[in-house]
């Protein structure tokens, strides 16, 4: 039986309770004094050793960031955030740039290890190469040689800068602008570190690249910032997860992911997003502001998000693909869950500028307690998109009678060839489903689990194999409490 | 195996149960016939532990511990198999890992071990084919788009794998053609054996023809007015229960 469709396993340890990545890791850390301003960004500009162009490309965004005003039209409420009260830069301190693991701090490593993600040669996913992003710095990435063989670069961002400049300076903020949205301009000018991947013509990447974000550092935002680049007919399958520790307060997280697909060529980039959510009374959590597109340039490119979002207290986040070239193809699969008092407004934006181009949207948004889950998308048809043809699909679950489920679908076409469509339905756990699964032996919380996995199962069968039995087990393990 | 005593449940405030008493003991089939609406599926449905089926009076033993104070889930961990009149539907579930699920979670509940994916498969398809099921259905979400027979079928598949000691059938001879019939009898006694008692709420004699039932009650009015032996079934036939709801 295969892994993506085998719930089975999954909702075992359902029972345990508790958010159970919210460790901290004792580590001494630098830490770079709080506050932003262009000296802050000359500072982290230079800790990474940064060529000028790149810091004045900062500067620039800083520049523009000053003139933003914070978005506030998403179906999200939070207090103001004291920007200036934030560390910008965490890194675990270290003596020089870690050659191989065998230099990198052991308490990261075990960090690591507890997190389930065992970053040692022999004990590695196999077929998973992982770069580790901690706080603003990644700390390592597997199988870089192995890639290498293949012509694939897969590096931390940082790195990218400083080897491969010239692909950097290419393709950076050619698909999300520094000055795109308040929280692009923020990252812009401070993102700290993330992936780098770029895919040669005609390669097919041979295995599943990973890279896990942990927040570690108190009072401390993380700016990932990712770029992924495939050339013609490349393919490459990238998943993301992330965790942080339990805390009162909230922190946060403001990333940015560009995408860019040449002629044929495919991507498809998977999130498992666990950032704290807080406790039961909304007290701390991870605010998950996240700016992700992918640009379908060339003919028959592809672009294939999929996302299982189960943490943040806050998530504000739309994947969108830029259907540029002919018959390019976009892709959206979410599950998204708010418990206890989650927010999320999430969705995502399908341009259509090529004709023939075609996207499908399937959203499942899953809501619990006082968790309010709203879908925002956007379907553009632009003028020249003959026969461009969009299929949306928004399913929305509520658990309780206390929490909420919004979707707000925007739809523009200008091309009178164009075909979209949209489905939506709200449904709730009917209590003869869960009488019917108790009948049967389960617990109350098993059969919600198994419910809501079948429910998301559309998006679930999308993730890389090696994932997907984790995605189902941490949907039943984020409604813990949500019934009974 | 079984004892009900004195037995009362309302449902939305509505008395539906007025006073149960039956014993099955282990070994024994009975049936239960009645009018519809006279509260067999309720009778089901309580013994299950149903939210909002609520018990007013009397009690229930089954094999020796007090039914009525246990969860639902405890309650199928006992032992106790409801098969449904209808059979609910869950969709994106898929039919195999339901049926995994639900067998895992009564022997974990048993303190036996857990079969992983191997041989759990090895298991579902002996029983498969026996029921005159076809693999595809495994696949398949749990009821979802199956036909009122193979539905009906589903329940006995997930009882011959969960093999409860005490099975209620609601109307499972419902909906299904004489050969599914015949099957789903075949399944049902090859389950019959001195340790497991069964409950048949039934309509038709023809399933009694397959299934011979020890006793058969006839239920009218949220209350046993007739019990008998087998023939009680075919008077009833003939009859009908014109008499009986008369006398009630
Ligand atoms: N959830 C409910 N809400 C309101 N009334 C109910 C509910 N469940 C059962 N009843 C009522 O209780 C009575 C008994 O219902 P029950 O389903 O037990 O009958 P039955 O004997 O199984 O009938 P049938 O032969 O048609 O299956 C009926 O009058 C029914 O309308
Ligand atoms: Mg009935």
């Amino acid at each position: 039986m295969p892994a993506a469709t085998d719930t089975l396993e999954t909702v075992r340890d359902v029972t345990e309770g508790g958010y159970r990545w919210g460790f901290e890791t004792p580590i001494e850390q630098e830490l770079i004094p709080k506050g932003l301003n262009e000296d802050i960004i000359r500072l982290i500009s230079a800790k990474k050793e940064e060529p000028a162009w790149l810091l004045e490309w900062r500067l620039k965004a800083f520049r523009a960031w000053c003139a933003m005003e914070e978005p506030r039209w998403a179906a999200v409420r939070y207090p103001p955030i004291d920007y200036q009260d934030l560390h910008y830069y965490a890194a675990p301190k270290r003596k020089a740039q870690p050659k191989s693991l065998d230099e990198v701090d052991p308490e990261l490593l075990r960090t690591y290890e507890k997190l389930g993600i065992p970053l040692r040669e022999q004990e590695r996913l196999a077929g998973v190469a992982v770069d580790a992003v901690f706080d603003s710095v990644s700390v390592a990435t597997t199988f870089k040689e192995k890639l290498a063989e293949a012509g694939v670069i897969f590096c931390s961002f940082s790195e990218a800068v400083r080897e491969h400049p010239d692909l950097v300076r290419r393709f950076l903020g050619t698909v999300v602008p520094p000055s795109d949205n308040f929280f692009a301009a923020l990252n812009s000018a401070v993102f700290s570190d993330g992936s780098f991947v770029y895919v040669p013509k005609g390669v097919r990447c041979p295995m599943e690249l990973s890279t896990y974000f942990r927040i570690n550092a108190r009072n401390t935002g993380q700016f990932e910032r990712t770029l992924i680049v495939a050339e013609e007919g490349a393919y490459v399958s990238y998943l993301e997860g992330c965790t942080a520790p339990q805390r009162d307060e909230n922190q946060l997280h403001a990333a940015v992911v560009e995408l860019v697909a040449l002629d044929e060529a495919t991507i498809k980039y998977s999130t498992v997003q666990n950032w704290y959510p807080g406790d039961a009374e909304g007290r701390g959590g991870i605010y998950n502001f996240v700016t992700k597109r992918g640009a379908c340039r060339g003919a028959k490119s592809k672009i294939s998000w999929t996302q299982v979002e189960t943490g943040s207290a806050i998530t504000w986040k739309y994947p969108s693909c830029i259907l540029q070239g002919e018959g390019s193809v976009g892709e959206f699969y979410s599950v998204a869950i708010t418990n206890n008092r989650q927010q999320a407004d999430t969705g995502t934006k399908m341009i259509h500028i090529g004709p023939r181009t075609r996207s499908t949207i399937v959203s499942k948004g899953i809501s619990a307690g006082e968790g309010q889950n709203t879908y925002r998308g956007l379907v553009r048809i632009l003028p020249k998109a003959q026969h461009a043809r969009n299929f949306t699909q928004c399913d929305s679950l509520l658990i309780g009678d206390r929490c909420g489920a919004h979707t707000v679908p925007y739809i523009e076409s200008r091309n009178p060839t164009a075909r979209v469509e949209h489905e939506a339905t709200t449904s709730r756990i009917a209590e003869d489903q869960l009488f019917y699964c108790r009948q049967r032996g389960m617990t109350e919380e098993e059969a919600v689990g198994l419910i809501v996995n079948g429910f998301a199962r559309e998006v679930l069968k999308e993730l890389p194999m090696e994932f997907a039995v984790e995605a189902q087990k941490l949907l039943a393990i984020s409604l813990e409490g949500s019934v009974g | 195996m079984l004892k009900i005593e004195g037995l009362k449940a309302s449902v939305e405030g509505k008395e539906v149960l007025r006073g149960i008493d039956l014993e099955v003991p282990a070994g024994e089939v009975h049936a239960i016939m009645g009018p519809n609406g006279s509260g067999k599926s309720t009778l089901g449905y309580v013994l299950a532990g149903r939210e909002g089926y609520e018990v007013t009076a009397g009690s229930v033993t089954f094999r020796g511990q007090d039914l009525l104070a246990m969860e639902p889930e405890e309650r199928a961990a006992a032992g106790l198999f409801l098969a449904f009149q209808y059979p609910v539907e869950l969709p994106g579930v898929g039919n195999a890992n339901f049926l995994r699920q639900a067998l895992n979670a009564v022997r974990r509940a048993r303190g036996e071990p857990e079969l992983d994916a191997m041989q759990f498969l090895k298991l579902v398809r002996g029983k498969v084919k026996a029921l005159g099921m076809t693999e595809e259905m495994l696949k398949r979400a749990v009821n979802v788009g199956f036909s009122g027979g193979e539905k009906k079928r589903n329940e006995i598949l997930q009882m011959a794998i969960l093999e409860p000691a005490f099975c209620i059938l609601d109307e499972t001879d419902s909906g299904l053609d004489i050969d599914a019939l015949k099957i789903v009898a075949e399944g049902v006694n090859a389950l019959r054996s001195p340790e497991r008692g069964m409950l048949v709420i039934t309509h038709y004699q023809r399933l009694l023809d397959h299934i011979v039932p020890d006793r058969v009650h006839v239920l009218v009015g949220g209350r046993i007015v007739q019990s008998g032996g087998p023939e009680l079934a075919r008077e009833l036939e003939a009859k009908g229960y014109g008499e009986l709801q008369a006398a009630a």
